[in-house]
């Protein structure tokens, strides 16, 4: 199933792009798996998702964590943990 | 008690927020607000957010301290985009009957919202270097301190 992906601050530098639609293939079920799937697609990624330790991420607009399975999910979002306030 | 919750590019006014709190039928405003600072030769600050998502997390945020404190009014602006030493980025001013609850209420809204909005600073110094502000420890334990 079509998955948009949303990458920001130095996640979005290291990857060099904002966003992007995949297709994840099977067996690729939580946020953590799409991590791992996505940091094998080029050095950008490996440099971006190579620590998931590192990330934080969302799903259609709602924090979750790397065990968080996909299910229906449309947005995904991958980010490093937020700085504002 | 709906909460007024905004995120812009453009600048506010504290003071006008202050008295629009003040209309609110009160005994006590609390009011915090963030300033951009100058340190080591900062030149600007540039805060990038995820747009979907921005105002429905500090809307969860606000919601959250309306739950706890008996609110009249609360009020929540963060700015994004480029900032300069001295410019504000963060509005939070909260209207209840008694200081104890608006005083704790802007407290909590300043806490969690440097752990649950999706915003990332990058700090851009004179002589041309920048960097990704790195998030700190001591936030993630000012969130958790609420918990209890």
């Amino acid at each position: 199933m079509a998955l948009e992906i949303l990458y920001f601050a130095w996640v979005r530098e290291a990857i060099g792009s904002d966003a992007e639609t995949v297709e994840p293939p099977d067996g690729v079920e939580t946020i953590g798996d799409l991590i791992g799937w996505l940091a094998g697609r080029g050095e950008g990624y490996a440099e971006a998702l190579g620590e998931p330790g590192r990330l934080r991420a969302a799903i259609d607009q709602v924090f979750a964590s790397m065990e968080t399975p996909l299910g229906e999910a449309r947005e995904v979002a991958i980010f490093p943990p937020v700085t504002g306030g | 008690m709906k909460p007024d919750v905004r995120v812009q590019a453009d600048a506010f006014d504290s003071g006008v927020e202050l008295a629009a709190l003040e209309q609110r039928g009160a005994g006590g405003i609390a009011s915090f607000i963030g300033i951009v600072r100058g340190d080591g030769g900062l030149e600007a600050l540039e805060l990038e957010h995820y747009p979907a998502m921005t105002e429905q997390a500090l809307g969860g945020v606000a919601a959250e301290a309306a739950r706890r404190w008996p609110l009249l009014a609360l009020t929540v602006i963060h700015r994004h985009g480029r900032l300069v030493p001295g410019d504000r980025i963060v509005f939070v001013g909260a209207a209840a009957a008694h200081r104890g609850e608006a005083i704790a209420a802007t407290n909590f809204v300043i806490d969690w919202l440097k752990t649950d909005a999706p915003f990332w600073k990058r700090e851009i110094f004179g002589d041309g270097r920048s960097q990704w502000v790195e998030a700190r420890a001591a936030d993630d334990a000012a969130r958790v301190k609420w918990d209890s």
